[in-house]
């Protein structure tokens, strides 16, 4: 390469070069390199194709997509038809598409009736029947009647290739759509084509059955009804549905989906289809989540405490009761709005706590958290926007992304993608700080810096990085004192951005909307007048409190101790805080508990007055995913069965206290919020905490890996019984040490849970990993914070415990 | 005969490869070097590899496994600027129907090979070159593993070879039973311990074969060919053979003759002068169709024993050279028959990878069960063709090009048998026992 | 005739999960490592990995499966793909002899078809079987390379040229009864399990048995050396014909 080029290539991205071809006689031009499938496109030319996926990489199997080419553009043509998903075009190419070209259109007519043959006629039953590509083509295309009429190919029909994903090889037209899928995408090759000739099959091996995060895809992508999911087996036909399109619930990515009723129950939920967000591609938690909301818990109606028992009320009713209460309660009240919320919803609570209450009492973070983390939140995340921040495509052309205190694949699986796609593609280099070289880390090709908790602060500074490097960190780095300060640092010292990445769909629209204690909306600081003036003059001037508010873990100390009288919560578990019966003492000691939820809680449980809140399905509005993206949210059921969102309850009790909220649709949230418009003024300058180290013994190490007995995956069977198997792991000379067998307990404070010991090669000594996930082991859920002191003991088999 | 109507001036048969086959311990290292062995090898290291290339595409060698390609060439292709290791595999996959050349040489004279795949790999700069031989065939698997061994032992592998400075270690790798590794994409993949499926091309082997680096496959008989080049000179390569064939062959003659065998003659000779060398069909009995290099050549029939045996005369007689794998059948045999057992076989091993030869072969085969049995209905050959028509040139490789060949080429000159199909089974038509070669003259041929 | 066309595959898939049991012991799977080691990418010595593990278990055991994928570093599934792709590997214990007959065209016209339904009766099982007492197995192999001394048989991958119903019938007696039994182009046959151990990588001694060729492989050679035929003297050759001369 001559200095010239280099200099070219590196201060601008060089326009594509256009090669100009004819396909059915028109010119068209597109940039070289482009298959010709693809081309095709272009002139609004439909080429049948099977196999052929513009994610996956070319691979020529199915045969189907044949054109003729009488010209290479060398002035050569082909003697025979060729496939047009595997040659890419060539300047003054000729190509001939069944549109013109006999012997193209007799290539595809053979190609079908070819895959045919052995193909079962079993549309009706089918579940693709109706969105089959295969079906489609026979129709448009096939022969009236088959020219075969010998015997066909016959498996045993379907297979469960896992508890989610069934396979009937007959169907299957053997596109490798599915096992490409898998080997290149998410990289969990657990299926295969195996056999060979006509007795060719996808496959797997009994005992590691397809337990993919990402397994739902592949039913999706296939051509024909050969995959499908024990959710959506025979539940609907696809011209039955009214489709949606949305965002999902569940994780800060924010894909979109399309999401699919009958009669107002959605039957399925697909990826969508944005190139800057999810691709064409969701994790199976986000695909097949969706049951939470039908079960028997689902709080569907008010209700108020009466004499010690929680009764069905009227909304006046409830709406009073919750007013008395408030009332009496005054400013002493702890708002905490989970990470669940729309944007819009959170952007109620906010100004429902500092306007009508009058309080900075507001944390979204139902989890472990710290002062360091807030204020690292007000400093370096809140009030962005998406050209500001990292996106995923900036992650697809980083040269170096640092893993901290972060596990993609379980955390943001989406993330996890991309970042797989650019090591694949663009050969990113990924390095991780973590204790072990989880599955995930070893499907980036990642490089472990291997470090106990607490020691990333110390591994991240000795990291070379520079301008091209990304520092992804993660909502767990909050609770190691110190690293989000060294975080911070490292990212302003080497020129690396940064980017936090936090694991619920509504943590980020909490932080935009101002649900913590020391921050207002859309960034603003608590801690600026200038700020407050802001808000409050937007707000139709009432002041807003310079009083620094309460944490969510403060907030329940303070209602145990008596200072808060009142507390309003929405889709708070306690169980996910690092100290839930403190939590739950908090709860107890309150006053007065307002619970706003979609089903019952240990929150409802303890509340005195609780309101039953829409599901999103039920409901229109925004997430803001962790790039600072906006996703719609579309309403999907309009027959609800709880026509109240929060937002539309928070207004009500705005009303009956008399201060309105001034919105009472999320339209008009959403407007109100962005009229706020950004923050100019200073951002506080984060955190200063000094690092605080490895501590001494064994120390906890966890994450919350993705599929689990978490109440968003609820009533979803298939899905939860696709979760990895809960162990504890330990390295080799730490199970020694503690003369660890198959089984071993696990105690953290007074909570101890029995978990198979797994002994990981490539483990920090003195590390005990738990999965943070509850439901999981035989025992207590441990409130598993990262770097707490642990307890391990041997269980003897004998004793009879599962292992 | 001195001669051929070709070679004028050459002797009819010409054994290099095969000359010290006969020989005791022929696959014996000390044997190998007794006569000549390893000479080619000391010339060649003191040469510069690209004229080690110049040399052997002078010579015009062109691949023995059945494509035919110039050697030297696909040397040439092989970029040196790429920073990734160079890679030499030997395609000893030989498994084509009627293709039986490279096992005797193997067995008989491995160290012409070895011999021949350490010059290859010095000329286009490989350290690591592979054998990779068909799993079935153990008596040639031990001797080629020997062989390497032997040629560590004497210092003609390993680190520093002959103190010339240069490496190779050469590793011997056993199939395990796909004709399909014989396509060399396919082949690559299964050296890379995967299912031997072909690969999209391009990239070609040259630029990212074996591991994504830059990889030469050539044919058993294409490289233990070389040492012979090296040895006497591009000159004496191309006084064999005809305009562009040049050069010796290993000719393989079975079925109905007196005396199949493998015959090593220029290029270019014809089936009626190897078909004399053989000692003639069999008593009593006639030509009635043959294949001129494996079964995935289309048939040919008494009319082209005339026409030379290279890539150019068989080409113009709308068949291919091949691996020059003769395969004769008298008039005893029924061709319905055995197309069949062509068509079951292109079956057995197609892959699976593309949709007309997993599904087409299998259609191919019941269609032609049923003119085996005399059951197969009025327009079955019609239908047949155009199944044929919908395969041929379409799938991913050439396997079921095979398959479509032999059925087509099979139609072509005997279509009347195939209509007889539809009324008479052809084991009433050509009693089986009738072709067995135990038949007529019992155990001794 | 073939006659072997089948269209329903019940079983087709996977190995015999139902079969738990293997061999593999600590030695197996260092030796497998060993063959791990001999290639510039580890992945590279599956084949051979897998016939080592026939050596060892007589078939392709779930726990060879399981081995392979953990020594190699990838899905057992990945795994399995390989294992039932190639014919060599066997989902259900070989005999301690393994026999093919090749059927493909031109053996089977030449008698092949005859000797497998010979063989099939001589030793009462069909093909993809195995005796009763474990001795000897049958298959259908497809064309062996060995056509100018067709029909053929193979005895643990050792040919068997030139057979004939008598011949085969002899082979296989001798095989049942456990005489010795030596391939004429081969060496004197051990186990099929001691064949596979040497295709996976490990010599078992025996190259130097048996002859240098088999008589069909020398016809040409020994026409020749009768006719005085030979290459020509590269320091004398004959006169190259002239384009001119070669266009007529």
């Amino acid at each position: 390469m001559s200095v010239d080029a280099k200099i070219a290539t590196s201060e601008v991205e060089p326009a594509p070069k256009l090669v100009t071809l004819t396909i059915d006689g028109t010119e068209v031009s597109v940039p070289e390199g482009t298959l010709i499938i693809r081309a095709a496109e272009m002139v609004g030319t439909n080429i049948p194709r099977f196999c052929d996926h513009p994610l996956l990489d070319p691979i020529g199997a199915c045969r189907q997509c044949m054109v003729e080419i009488p010209d290479a553009g060398n002035g050569r043509g082909f003697p025979k038809p060729q496939a047009s998903c595997t040659m890419p075009v060539a300047q003054g190419m000729k190509v001939n598409t069944q549109v013109s070209s006999p012997v193209a259109e007799k290539a595809q007519r053979g190609m079908l009736e070819f895959l045919l043959i052995n193909h079962p006629l079993d549309c009706p039953i089918c579940d693709k029947g109706g969105e089959c590509p295969l079906q489609n083509q026979s129709l448009s295309h096939g022969a009236g009647e088959s020219r075969f009429g010998m015997a066909k190919r016959t498996f045993p029909k379907p297979i469960n290739i896992s508890a989610q994903i069934l396979l009937d090889r007959e169907r299957c037209v053997l596109c490798a759509r599915c096992t490409r899928f898998s080997d290149e995408i998410s990289g969990d090759p657990f299926i295969a084509l195996v056999e060979r000739g006509a007795l060719q099959q996808v496959g797997f091996y009994e005992d590691d059955p397809y337990d993919s995060y990402f397994s739902g895809n592949v039913v999706q992508i296939c051509p024909v009804g050969a995959l499908t999911s024990a959710a959506y087996r025979f539940q609907s036909r696809p011209f039955d549905l009214v489709s949606t399109t949305t965002t999902c619930e569940h994780c800060a990515a924010g894909c979109e989906l399309r999401t699919d009723h009958r009669h107002h129950q959605v039957k399925r939920r697909l990826a969508g289809e944005d190139p800057e967000v999810n691709e064409e591609w969701s994790c199976d938690k986000g695909r097949f989540g969706f049951m939470y909301g039908r079960g028997e818990d689902r709080i569907t109606r008010p209700l108020v405490r009466r004499d010690g028992v929680l009764q069905p009320a009227s909304w006046p009713e409830a709406i009073d009761a919750a007013v008395d209460g408030l009332r009496a309660a005054g400013s002493a009240v702890g708002v905490q709005t989970g990470g669940r919320l729309t944007v819009e919803n959170a952007y109620a609570y906010s100004r429902f706590a500092r306007a009508v209450l009058g309080t900075n009492n507001i944390d979204f973070r139902s989890r472990p958290h710290s002062a360091e983390e807030a204020e690292f939140i007000a400093a370096r995340v809140a009030g962005r926007s998406l050209a500001e921040s990292v996106t995923n495509l900036d992650l697809e052309k980083a040269d170096h992304v640092v893993l901290v205190a972060f596990e993609p694949e379980d955390e943001s699986p989406l993330v996890f993608l991309r970042l797989r796609k650019a090591n694949r593609k663009n050969g990113l280099k990924v390095t991780t700080l973590a204790p072990f070289s989880s599955r995930g880390s070893d499907k980036l090709n990642a490089e472990l810096l291997q470090v106990a908790p607490g020691g990333e602060a110390a591994a991240l500074d000795s990291l070379e990085l520079d301008s091209g490097a990304v520092i992804l960190v993660g909502e767990r780095a909050g609770v190691l004192p110190g690293l989000l300060t060294a975080v911070a640092a490292k990212a302003d010292a080497s020129g690396a951005r940064l980017a936090w990445i936090p694991r619920r769909a509504g943590d980020m629209g909490a932080i935009e909307a101002g649900c913590l204690p020391n921050l207002l909306p859309a960034g603003r600081p608590l801690d600026d007048a200038a700020a407050r003036v802001d808000v409050s003059s937007a707000w139709g001037g009432t002041p807003i409190s310079a009083e620094p508010g309460l944490s969510a873990v403060e907030q329940f100390a303070a209602a145990a101790s008596g200072d808060l009288k009142a507390l309003i919560l929405a889709g708070v578990d306690p169980a996910d805080l690092a100290d839930p019966a403190a939590a739950l003492a908090g709860l107890e000691g309150a006053d007065f508990v307002v619970s706003i939820e979609q089903r019952q809680s240990a929150v409802t449980e303890r509340a005195n007055v609780v309101f039953p809140a829409a599901l999103v399905e039920e409901q229109a509005g925004h997430f803001i995913n962790w790039e600072h993206r906006e996703r719609p949210v579309a309403l999907v059921n309009r027959a609800n069965r709880t026509p109240m969102t929060d937002l539309r309850i928070i207004a009500a009790l705005g009303d009956a206290l008399g201060s309105e909220l001034g919105f009472r649709t999320p339209a008009d949230a959403f407007a109100d919020l962005t009229e706020l418009g950004t923050w100019e003024g200073a951002r506080p300058s984060g955190p200063k905490v000094a690092d605080g180290g490895v501590p001494e013994g064994h120390v906890v190490s966890s994450w919350r890996e993705l599929l689990d007995a978490s109440s968003g995956n609820d009533y979803e069977l298939a899905l939860r019984a696709t979760a990895r198997p809960a162990v504890v792991r330990v390295s080799p000379a730490t199970a020694a040490q503690l003369g660890l067998g198959d089984v071993a307990s696990v105690s953290v404070g007074d909570a101890k849970v029995e978990l198979a010991v797994m002994v990981t090669n490539s483990m920090a000594d003195n590390v005990v990993w738990v999965p943070a996930n509850p439901g999981v082991g035989s025992g207590d859920r441990l409130p598993a914070v990262v770097g707490s002191p642990v307890t391990v003991q041997a269980v003897n088999a004998e004793e009879g415990v599962q292992a | 005969m001195t001669d051929t109507a070709t070679n004028p001036g050459v002797d009819v048969l010409t054994p290099v490869l095969s000359e010290h086959w006969g020989t005791e311990n022929s696959w014996k290292l000390s044997r190998y070097e007794t006569t000549g062995g390893y000479r080619a090898l000391r010339r060649a290291l003191d040469m510069q590899p690209a004229d080690v290339i110049s040399l052997v595409k002078e010579a015009n060698l062109r691949g023995r496994g059945g494509a035919g390609f110039p050697t030297g060439m696909k040397w040439s292709f092989v970029p040196q600027d790429n920073p990734n290791p160079k890679y030499l595999v030997v395609n000893a996959d030989e498994s084509e129907p009627g293709t039986c050349k490279d096992m005797p040489l193997m067995m008989a004279s491995p160290h012409t090979l070895v011999e021949g795949v350490i010059i290859s790999a010095f000329a286009i700069n490989a350290h690591t070159a592979f054998i990779y031989c068909r799993g079935e065939v153990l008596h040639i698997i031990r001797r080629l593993q020997q062989a390497v061994r032997e040629a560590y032992a004497a210092g003609y592998l390993g680190k520093n070879i002959l103190g010339t400075g240069y490496d190779l270690d050469i590793i011997v790798h056993a199939g395990a039973g796909a004709y399909i590794c014989g396509e060399e994409t396919a082949l690559l993949d299964s050296l890379e311990g995967r299912r031997g499926q072909p690969r999209l091309r391009p990239p070609f082997p040259a630029v990212a074969g074996l591991y994504a680096s830059p990889t030469v496959v050539n044919n058993v008989e294409s490289i233990a060919s070389v040492p012979s080049i090296i040895a006497n000179g591009a000159a004496w390569f191309q006084a064999m053979g005809t305009e562009k064939s040049k050069g010796f062959t290993l000719y393989s003659l079975s079925g109905h003759v007196k005396h199949p065998g493998q015959f090593e003659a220029p290029l270019g000779i014809t089936l009626r002068e190897l078909i004399e060398l053989g000692g003639g069909v069999r008593e009593g009995h006639e030509l009635k169709f043959f294949t001129p290099g494996g079964s995935s050549t289309p048939i040919l029939t008494a009319e082209s024993l005339d026409i030379p045996l290279d890539y150019e005369g068989m080409a113009g007689a709308g068949s291919m050279l091949g691996t020059k794998a003769l395969q004769v059948f008298d008039e005893t045999t029924s061709v319905v028959r055995t197309t069949l057992r062509w068509v079951e076989f292109y079956k057995h091993e197609s892959c699976g990878k593309c949709t007309p030869c997993r599904e087409g072969t299998w259609w191919l085969v019941q269609l032609l069960m049923r003119f085996e049995a005399g059951t197969a209905e009025e327009g079955d050959i019609e239908k047949m063709l155009d199944a044929c028509d919908n395969i041929g040139g379409r799938s991913f490789c050439a396997l079921a090009d095979g398959a479509v060949a032999a059925t087509t080429s099979a139609v072509k000159h005997f279509r009347h048998e195939f209509e007889q199909g539809y009324h008479t089974p052809a084991w009433e038509l050509f009693p089986y026992e009738k072709s067995a070669v135990f038949a007529t003259d019992g155990a001794a041929r | 005739m073939s006659g072997h066309f089948v269209s329903d595959f019940p079983d087709s898939g996977a190995v015999d999960y139902s079969d738990q049991s293997s061999n593999i012991d600590e030695t197996t799977i260092s030796e497998l490592r060993e063959l791990a080691g001999r290639y510039p990418q580890a992945r590279s010595a599956l084949l051979p990995m897998l016939h080592l593990v026939q050596s060892v278990d007589g078939r392709v055991s779930p726990r060879g499966i399981e081995v392979c994928a953990d020594v190699l570093g990838i899905s057992t599934a990945q795994v399995s793909g390989v294992a039932t792709f190639y014919t060599m590997y066997k989902r259900r214990p070989a005999g301690k002899h393994h026999v093919g007959v090749c059927t493909t065209a031109l053996c089977a016209v030449m008698g092949g078809d005859m000797l497998l339904d010979r063989a099939k009766k001589r030793l009462g099982i069909d093909e993809g079987q195995t005796t009763a007492d474990g001795q000897v197995s049958l298959e259908r192999l497809e064309c062996n390379a060995a056509c100018d001394f067709a029909p053929v048989v193979m005895v643990n991958w050792e040919y068997f040229d030139n057979m004939t119903p008598e011949t085969t019938d002899a082979l296989l007696d001798a095989l049942m009864s456990d005489q010795e039994v030596s391939s004429p182009r081969g060496a004197t046959l051990t186990s099929w399990r001691a064949a596979e151990r040497v295709l996976a990588g490990f010599p078992d001694g025996r190259a130097d048995e048996g002859p240098s060729a088999g008589p069909a492989s020398l016809v040409g050679l020994e026409l020749a050396r009768e006719n005085d035929w030979r290459a020509p003297d590269p320091d004398n050759l004959p006169k190259p014909a002239t384009k001119d001369e070669e266009a007529k």
